[in-house]
């Protein structure tokens, strides 16, 4: 019973016996089963074209064969390997700068007194307000002024700072007992090692739940990406999805849809995995 | 490496201590501290100065200048920009696109959530499978899944008109009509958040305390009198909190007009972030595009603020 519930929460004893009450009519599982079907069309329906040649998707054709040559033909036709290999490196550097600066400056909100830390504390919150997405014209200039457009750094630069992480993890930090680190000061440890040994490790769960919000959110991320980037050098994988698509190249739709499931394939197996993980973190990651 | 705090330690508490030495020893302790705050604090703040701040702040001043050549900013025009954006109807055009957006997404998808929930919340036959049905929309990029929507909206081929073709019922180019391609691209973005919000609205409702329910079986009250008026009372923050996330993301999340109609036909599912790709990046007036910018920002400043104010006030989460 408890493996089935995949949200923290207390059930009451009752529940767990198998009394209900309002119990679910067979006409809710009914509704339920219909809406999740419905839910699951688009998905269902994408996968199956990606899977058979490109005539049997026109005409709907159920009796057609299992193929795997639409992957091939998208792999073929676009440089995929290296939108892959640009993504993926952008993920990976946005989430370890993000944890680097992000742990250094809840640290010093956390737990170091200072004057000034109110207002610098204020400045952190306003990027919640004003997210990154919506400045492009701004960051766009500044870009072109550093050089960064067409670059990876380029893509990543406005996310390095995360208000968010620095939110969460000043939380996590102060919730940890004081005691701590007092005993590790009196071992003679430096704040850094402190912070290293004491804070970090203890915080670890929140880390695990940032990073999967932070490399969801930048693999799927497109906008600003489509703007600073003009070339196969620094596309990442949503952009270059979007430019094999567009109607005037006239890729087949088979094709298409190959290379939408294997731009989203990744995340896909890994919230088919970690569902439960996936889930807590998207929850508070919005319940701030 | 100097940092503002260094000269002052004014503001630091400290114990009345007996000795001169002492007190100098705990000023120079606070010092070490500031020092080390601001060394800690200074990589994000500068990031966020620059990445943040400064371009919010650029953006302002931009609104007020003339497009200047090769990314300079022109002079001095007042507000005239603002008084080319009342006079633009596209941008109008993308203003009420994107209210009449925000008026059917939220609802559709808030409403849509809560069911799943309470659905969820049950002990239904499959109900992981269920969960796990409705969520999976919230993990895929939204460029995967307009591309996903696009073939099952397209004329002849896709599923929708197969469907229609079966039933015997005209054809109908969903994304090409104006009256139908804005309504197409809300079901895609229902379809991507319901699920996402489902899963606040479960996480509410389990910490509800079960004996409400024993309560309310005894008193005799019907269910939907249960829902209506002990469950949906008591999620009321819940409800809000994820109203507040739904107004946000219905100005900022705009990946699907890229692929599904570019704003066509005819501006009929332009919204105001694509008309601000557009305006800066299609004809590159970043002057004008600054103007639009303070705008949604504005709109988004706004509902933080009432969130931070009007809503953190009056509910506690938890």
């Amino acid at each position: 019973m408890t493996a089935a519930s995949f949200l923290p929460g207390r059930r009451s004893a009752r529940e767990s016996q198998g009394v209900s009450f309002y119990g679910a009519s067979w006409l809710d599982t009914l509704a339920a089963w219909t809406l999740a079907l419905l839910w699951l069309l688009p998905l269902a329906y994408a996968v199956w074209t990606a899977f058979h040649p490109s005539d049997a998707s026109t005409r709907l054709d159920l009796s057609a064969p299992w193929t795997l040559q639409n992957f091939r033909h998208a792999w073929e036709a676009a440089p995929f390997a290296r939108y892959f290999l640009n993504t993926i490196l952008l993920v990976a550097m946005i989430l370890a700068v993000q944890l680097l600066l992000s742990t250094l400056a809840a640290f010093a909100f956390a737990r170091l007194r200072f004057r000034g830390s109110n207002v610098a504390f204020a400045l952190v919150l306003i990027q919640l307000m004003i997210m990154p997405d919506i400045l492009l014209v701004a960051n766009y200039q500044t870009m072109s002024g550093l050089g960064a457009v067409d670059t990876l750094a380029g893509i990543g630069l406005p996310y390095f700072a995360s208000a968010f992480a620095i939110f969460l993890l000043r939380q996590t930090f102060m919730g940890i007992p004081r005691e701590l680190d007092e005993a590790a000061r009196v071992e003679g440890a430096s704040t850094l090692q402190i912070l290293w040994r004491v804070y970090v490790p203890l915080a670890r769960p929140v880390y695990t739940a940032f990073a999967l919000v932070s490399v969801s959110f930048h693999w799927n991320n497109f906008l600003w990406p489509l703007i600073i980037t003009n070339s196969v050098q620094s596309r990442p994988l949503t952009v270059g999805l979007q430019v094999f698509s567009s109607v005037e190249s006239g890729v087949e739709w088979s094709t298409i849809c190959a290379a939408t499931l294997m731009t989203s394939g990744p995340l896909l197996i890994a919230f088919l995995l970690f569902q439960r993980q996936f889930v807590q973190s998207f929850m508070r990651a919005g319940i701030k | 490496m100097s940092s503002p705090a260094l000269e002052t330690d004014k503001g630091v508490m400290s114990a009345p201590l007996p000795s001169r030495t002492a007190r100098r020893l705990a000023q120079a302790a606070a010092r070490k501290q500031a020092v080390h705050a601001w060394l800690l604090l200074m990589p994000a703040l500068v990031l966020l100065l620059g990445f943040t701040h400064w371009p919010a702040l650029s953006t302002l001043i931009d609104s007020l200048h003339a497009t200047g050549r090769g990314g300079q900013s022109g002079e001095w025009v007042g507000l005239e920009n603002y008084a080319l954006m009342v006079d633009d109807p596209v941008f109008w055009q993308a203003v009420r696109n994107n209210l009449w957006f925000a008026a059917a997404t939220i609802p559709l998808s808030m409403g849509l959530a809560l069911l799943m929930a309470l659905w969820v919340n049950e002990k239904l036959a499959g109900r992981a499978l269920l969960r796990m049905a409705y969520f999976t929309p919230t993990v895929l990029p939204m460029i995967a899944v307009a591309n996903i929507w696009l073939f099952f909206y397209t004329p002849q081929y896709g599923l929708l008109e197969q469907l229609r073709g079966a039933l015997g019922l005209d054809a109908h180019n969903w994304l090409g009509d104006p009256s139908t391609a804005l309504a197409c691209i809300t079901l895609v973005a229902v379809w991507k958040e319901a699920g996402f919000f489902m899963i606040f609205y479960l996480a509410a409702l389990q910490t509800l305390n079960p004996s409400l329910k024993e309560a309310a079986v005894i008193e005799g009250a019907s269910r939907w009198y249960f829902l209506r008026r002990v469950q949906w009372p008591l999620l009321m923050p819940t409800t809000l909190f994820i109203l507040v996330n739904a107004v946000i993301n219905a100005f900022r999340l705009v990946d699907y007009v890229f692929i599904l109609t570019r704003g066509g036909p005819d501006n009929a599912s332009t919204l105001l972030l694509y008309h601000l790709y557009e305006v800066g990046f299609k004809f590159w007036d970043t002057g004008y595009a600054a103007a639009i910018t303070v705008v949604l920002v504005v709109v988004l400043a706004a509902v933080a603020l009432f969130q931070f104010f009007v809503l953190d006030k009056k509910v506690h989460y938890q």
